[in-house]
């Protein structure tokens, strides 16, 4: 069945809406017993129409957009409710039918293109698939050309590639080429852009836009970042556990937010205070949501500069079979510094390095070369005693929520296992030390006897962060610490870091790829690329005149960087 | 009434449209403070939902319960058989006769109680199988822990070795060693034990290597290096307790097979000796007269079954409960 | 792609050696005189037992023996056994036997292994799935040694429907029962890998992605699902042909099967090292050439590891 229309009229009153999704609630069988995922849901996407549900995890946006696809998984079902496609009520359809649909009325771009393409068959068998199904040509010429559509250069070689050899963006090409390639009336794109790298997501987001209108394609659109849901769609649903709580014209909902969750969202998303302080900064306003502090913290006796990074050079030795081994440059002569009591930023996508220059200055990986000094000493002249002590004063703080605490220790002890293995005080001592480090952190007292599979990723973070506490250290090493982190969850952890740093004084080297966070909570930032420092200097000055270009595409990716927003929307 | 549209790549006909402005009624969508604890419930580690997971599963109680029964009658097998084989007169004229009184099972060829063999033949088998599960678990999970977890030669050579002991299957190696010499005239449950461990060593330490280079990268375990914590020491304190789990499973469906293993070579005339009670030896010794009465063949291959199948299913019931994805919230 | 399969052979060069040194010290350096073990109760002779002891380098250095040995592999001279028929010879003769029951088993456990194992993972948690799980838990439960005998006795004997033990030469026909009792354990591990692998591919996002393409179920389950699934199963299998010839030991025993496994064992009870050896070697040979067959299958399976990335 090939649909070959061309809208180009649309939205004139009276059309009818091309998904209408009415009371949807959508159960889950699981082994607690009934969970409501999706709870009441209410949105209509128009043809041609871009409509973006926001919403952090668990909001049920994923599940109502895949319910229109009939992909729910396999203890979901739709309890009431309806979905209607054009006018046909597909809720309980039969699998020939949603078979019939799904490729050439609906399509979907799903959001991480590692797992998504079958990593057993070339690239392209799995376009070749998809047009044969839908009942279109499927001949090589054909398969090159939809890869071509989706920005694949050198569309007939790729084709017969595996996806494992493609890098991340193109793989997110191949996924929109073939979401695309029957010319679906309404796409479904999941997060298309979470899983890459910062200045592939303009890239990919842009040219999505543009296959879409000249297609004529709807597009549902599933983001939890408000800002890049404004820019791209001209409607906006905000879902709140499996409800919608407000829709409407996205940036109405941004300027005059009505609903409190909705005015969270707007006051938290990283990109759109990113952007509200920038036209603060530009206006002359205070900016309400700028968090980094602009003292430096003077300590008798000490170096103004407590850490000092002068030309590391980290270089890998990658072994390709035989004994034969290539170099890999990971850290390219790279040198900064940071002030006591303030926040510096290195900023950079995957393959940057940023991760290696923190794992060096925490001295679990030696530098081919260079110098780390701290407090005016060189950390590789520490003898092992020295380094053991040297330790106490600079700790970490790492990502991924779900890794970065031991399973099998409780709470108290993970962060009781510093002052152990420091020796320090006795077993009453450390428990009121404990105590008090769960306060600094807002969990409560009962959170002691829990274990982390009990806990939210942002209250395991705050455990990660009383652990690092745990010996008052003087710098605090952030790799990627928010990155994983919800939206309201991350505003509440970045206010926390930024609440301690001035309370306690410490200073922070905060390892990101999110250039918005890095607005709102670094005095100094860093900018990484492929090993090599490209560009340092303020917050502000690197945001108000960038010197690199690359500097000016990582802005240029902050989604929302061109809404207009008045800086008191808050 | 029209938004300013100051954003890219939109549709280029200019819609007309009113897009409504919904708000949902805050008492149908109340609002909870971001990323509360909750602090009703009682806290529960992994172990404690994993066994939470366990007790309901039927497989688990059934299999629970034979291993009770089993290592209650290895351990007193006096409560369970008034007479004891070693005292059994074995009168030949009860050759291979049916139950009678006192007698629950018949009898062998050459007249003894079918029962008390059965029960006093559990003591060995169990034996068997409880230490050469230990001797494997601790032999080849240190050996398969240090090779997973300091990588590079260690694991290269540990990886050499285990793949040579591996090239021998368990029952052919300890065919081979059986039948040396000095094996021949001298053979106890702890012989069988050594020999068995010997061969059987590199499936846990595979298992223990894999676990282990799954938890060793983990965030956490970086976190206790830049701790201080030794290399050594995160290995017995973060990494080990973390990887033991699947050592656990393969550990308890082990101990299922070692049992097994005894008996096959005990049946194949080169595990324990005639003298002592194996189900082995009774299976091998009533195949002879298999036409004439399968019953002392079937009651010694009843109990071998049921023994082994229970720790199987204990095996499977762990696994299912220690699942991993089932761990990730 | 060459050169991993180069390492890999490499690799499998210690693992040849070491087995074959390792047997060959069990059986001929241990303390105890197999020369003395072969005559038994009479007293030994000692012309006899010297004119032995040269004709199996028994007289020389361990070393030299085990070079000695490792060379007459290579020139296929391996010397004669207790009863004086040259071994190679023999192993010409047993090991095609059981190289046939062990394929017969291989097949048998494949095909039924990989259909049950799919449907049982594609319809998980329903009654199949329950029944299939139980059924191969009790197989796996069983000793092979039992499964044979009670096989033979109710097949063989109560129901005539096979001939409970093999004739000369090892007729096809005459092999199917003990391959089905020697495959059966395998086939229940094989049932259940395969299930595992479809249970998890199952949930994988790129079959979620399949079926969104608009497929049909049934192409989303064979080139996606199984295709998949198969990658596992097969390294099993590879590897399982290996043990299947080693473990054979027991099956032909009690089906009076004329192969290797039976061969081995008699040699072993009579303390015939030099059979035991010859015997042993051949195995582990079958096992390191059966892993590289695997390694070359998993490599044509999966394009991951193809490239030296």
């Amino acid at each position: 069945m090939t649909h070959n229309i061309q809208i180009r009229e649309s939205g004139a009153d009276g059309q009818r809406p091309l998904l209408e999704i009415k009371d949807l609630a959508i159960t889950f069988r699981t082994s607690h017993g009934d969970v409501d995922a999706v709870r009441n849901a209410n949105f209509t996407v128009m043809p041609g129409e871009t409509v973006a549900i926001v919403g952090e995890s668990g909001s049920g946006k994923s599940t109502s957009a895949l319910a229109a696809i009939g992909l729910l998984a396999g203890n979901g079902r739709v309890s009431s409710g309806q979905i209607i496609f054009d006018g046909e009520d597909i809720t309980h359809v039969s699998e020939k039918r949603m078979i019939e649909l799904r490729g050439n009325s609906i399509g979907m771009v799903p959001q991480d293109p590692m797992s998504n393409l079958n990593p057993v068959w070339k690239i392209g068998f799995q376009v070749k698939e998809t047009l044969k199904a839908n009942g279109l040509p499927s001949g090589p010429k054909d398969v090159a050309k939809v890869l071509a559509e989706a920005g694949l250069p050198d569309a007939e070689r790729r084709a017969k590639q595996f996806p494992h050899e493609f890098s991340g963006g193109m793989r997110q090409r191949a996924l929109i080429a073939i979401g695309l390639s029957c010319q679906p009336r309404l796409l479904i794109a999941d997060e298309p852009t979470s899983a890459l790298d910062v200045t592939v997501q303009r890239q990919i987001l842009d040219h999505l836009d543009r296959m879409t209108t000249e297609l004529g394609t709807a597009v549902l659109l599933i983001t939890h970042d408000l800002g890049l849901a404004a820019e791209r769609a001209q409607k906006v649903v905000v879902m709140y556990k499996g409800q919608v709580v407000e829709s409407g014209p996205s940036l109405e909902l941004l300027r005059n937010p009505q609903h409190p969750y909705t005015k969270r969202l707007v006051s938290a998303a990283p990109s759109l205070s990113s952007r509200r302080i920038q036209v603060a900064k530009e206006v002359g306003v205070e900016p309400v949501d700028l968090l980094a502090p602009t003292e430096v913290v003077h300590e008798k006796g000490k170096p103004d500069e407590v850490l000092k990074i002068e030309n590391l050079k980290k270089v890998f030795k990658l072994r390709s079979g035989f004994g034969r081994s290539t170099d890999f440059t990971a850290v390219d002569d790279v040198s900064f510094t940071v002030k006591r009591g303030t926040t510096t930023a290195i900023v950079g996508e995957s393959g940057s390095g940023k991760s290696t220059v923190a794992q060096m200055v925490l001295n679990l990986l030696q530098p081919t070369s260079g110098k780390i000094i701290f407090d005016g000493v060189d950390t590789s002249t520490l003898n092992a005693k020295e380094l053991f002590k040297f330790r106490r004063r600079v700790q970490p703080i790492f990502q991924d929520p779900y890794g970065s605490l031991d399973p099998m220790y409780n709470i108290y002890r993970t962060i009781e296992e510093p002052l152990r293995t420091h020796k320090v005080g006795d077993k009453a001592s450390r428990e009121k030390k404990v105590r008090e480090l769960l306060d600094q952190v807002s969990l409560p007292q009962s959170a002691m006897t829990r274990y982390p599979n009990e806990l939210s990723g942002g209250q395991r973070q705050r455990v990660a962060i009383a652990r690092a506490l745990a010996l008052d250290p003087e710098v605090i090493i952030c790799d990627e610490a928010v990155s994983a982190l919800d939206v309201l969850v991350q505003d509440q952890v970045l206010n926390l870091l930024a609440n301690l740093q001035s309370d306690l004084g410490l200073t922070y080297l905060f390892i990101t790829h999110d250039l918005a966070v890095v607005r709102q909570i670094a005095d100094e930032v860093c900018v990484m690329e492929r090993g090599k420092l490209v560009e340092t200097g303020t917050t502000d000055s690197v945001f108000e005149n960038p010197r690199r270009d690359y500097t000016r595409k990582l802005l240029d990716a902050i989604p929302g960087a061109t809404l207009l927003l008045p800086p008191e929307v808050a | 009434m029209t938004p300013e549209n100051n954003i890219p790549n939109m549709n280029e006909t200019p819609r007309p449209q009113t897009i409504p402005h919904f708000v949902a009624p805050l008492d149908e969508t109340p609002l909870q403070a971001t990323d509360k604890v909750d602090e009703g419930a009682a806290p529960s580690s992994l172990w404690k939902e994993a066994w939470r997971n366990l007790r309901r599963q039927p497989l688990f109680i059934l299999s629970a319960f034979l291993i009770l029964v089993v290592v209650l009658v290895a351990l007193f097998p006096g409560l369970f058989s008034p007479l004891n084989p070693a005292d059994d007169k074995c009168l030949l004229e009860n050759s291979n006769g049916p139950a009678a009184a006192g007698h629950p099972l018949g009898f062998t060829q050459l007249g003894c109680d079918v029962y008390a063999r059965v029960i006093y033949g559990t003591q060995n088998s169990v034996t068997v199988g409880v230490f050469t599960t230990l001797a494997v678990v601790l032999f080849g999970g240190a050996i398969g822990a240090l090779a997973g977890y300091y990588g590079g030669w260690v694991d290269a050579v540990l990886a050499r070795i285990s793949d040579i002991f591996f090239a021998l299957p368990m029952i052919l190696g300890a065919i081979v060693v059986m039948q040396l010499p000095m094996f021949r005239s001298s053979r106890t449950a702890w012989t069988l034990v050594v020999i068995l461990a010997l061969f059987g060593w590199p499936q846990v330490a595979r298992i223990t290597r894999g676990a282990v280079i799954e938890v060793r990268n983990a965030d956490f375990i970086t976190s206790a290096r830049s701790l201080g914590v030794s290399r050594f020491r995160a290995l017995l304190r973060h990494v080990i307790p973390n990887a033991m789990a699947p050592v656990i499973v393969v550990a308890t469906i082990s101990l299922g097979t070692f049992i097994a293993a005894e008996s096959t070579l005990s049946f194949l005339g080169i595990g324990l000796p005639p003298s002592a009670m194996s189900w082995g030896n009774d299976i091998q010794s009533a195949q002879a007269s298999l036409r004439s009465n399968p019953w002392p063949l079937l009651w010694p291959s009843f109990a071998l079954i049921l023994t082994v199948l229970s720790f199987m299913m204990l095996g499977d019931a762990l696994r299912d409960a220690l699942d991993p994805k089932a761990r990730k919230r | 792609m060459v050169s991993y399969i180069l390492k890999r052979f490499l690799q499998l060069i210690p693992v040849f050696l070491g087995a074959t040194f390792l047997v060959y010290f069990l059986v001929f350096s241990l303390p105890g005189d197999p020369i003395a073990a072969l005559f038994g109760e009479k007293p030994v002779n000692p012309a006899v037992a010297a004119q032995l002891r040269a004709q199996y380098h028994l007289d020389q250095p361990f070393f030299i023996q085990y070079l000695l040995y490792l060379k007459s592999i290579f020139t296929f001279d391996l010397g004669q056994d207790f009863s004086g028929r040259p071994i190679a010879a023999v192993l010409g003769e047993i090991f095609p036997v059981t190289a046939r029951l062990a394929i017969m088993a291989l097949v048998f456990e494949a095909v039924f292994g990989v259909l049950f194992g799919l449907f049982a993972g594609l319809r998980k948690g329903k009654f199949f799935d329950g029944t299939v799980l139980v059924a191969s838990l009790i197989v796996i439960g069983i000793p092979i040694f039992v499964l044979g005998f009670l096989m033979q006795f109710f097949i063989g004997v109560q129901l005539k429907w096979a001939k409970p033990t093999v004739g000369a030469g090892a007729p096809f026909e005459d092999l199917i029962l003990p391959a089905l009792v020697l495959g059966l354990v395998s086939f229940a591990y094989v049932l259940r890998l395969t299930r595992t692998s479809v249970i998890e591919n199952m949930n994988a996002d790129y079959v979620r992605t399949a079926t969104a393409k608009g497929l049909s179920r049934s192409r989303v389950v064979t080139v996606h699902i199984l295709r998949n699934s198969l990658i596992p199963v097969v390294t099993f299998l590879g590897a399982d042909l290996g043990s299947l010839m080693g473990g054979a030991i027991v099956t032909e025993g009690i089906f009076n099967v004329p192969g290797v496994g039976n061969r081995l064992y008699r040699a072993v009870l009579s303390g015939e090292g030099p059979t035991v050896v010859s015997i042993v070697t051949l195995l582990v040979l079958v096992y390191c050439i059966s892993n590289l067959v695997v390694d070359l299958l998993y490599a044509w399976l999966d394009p991951r590891i193809r490239y030296d990335s």
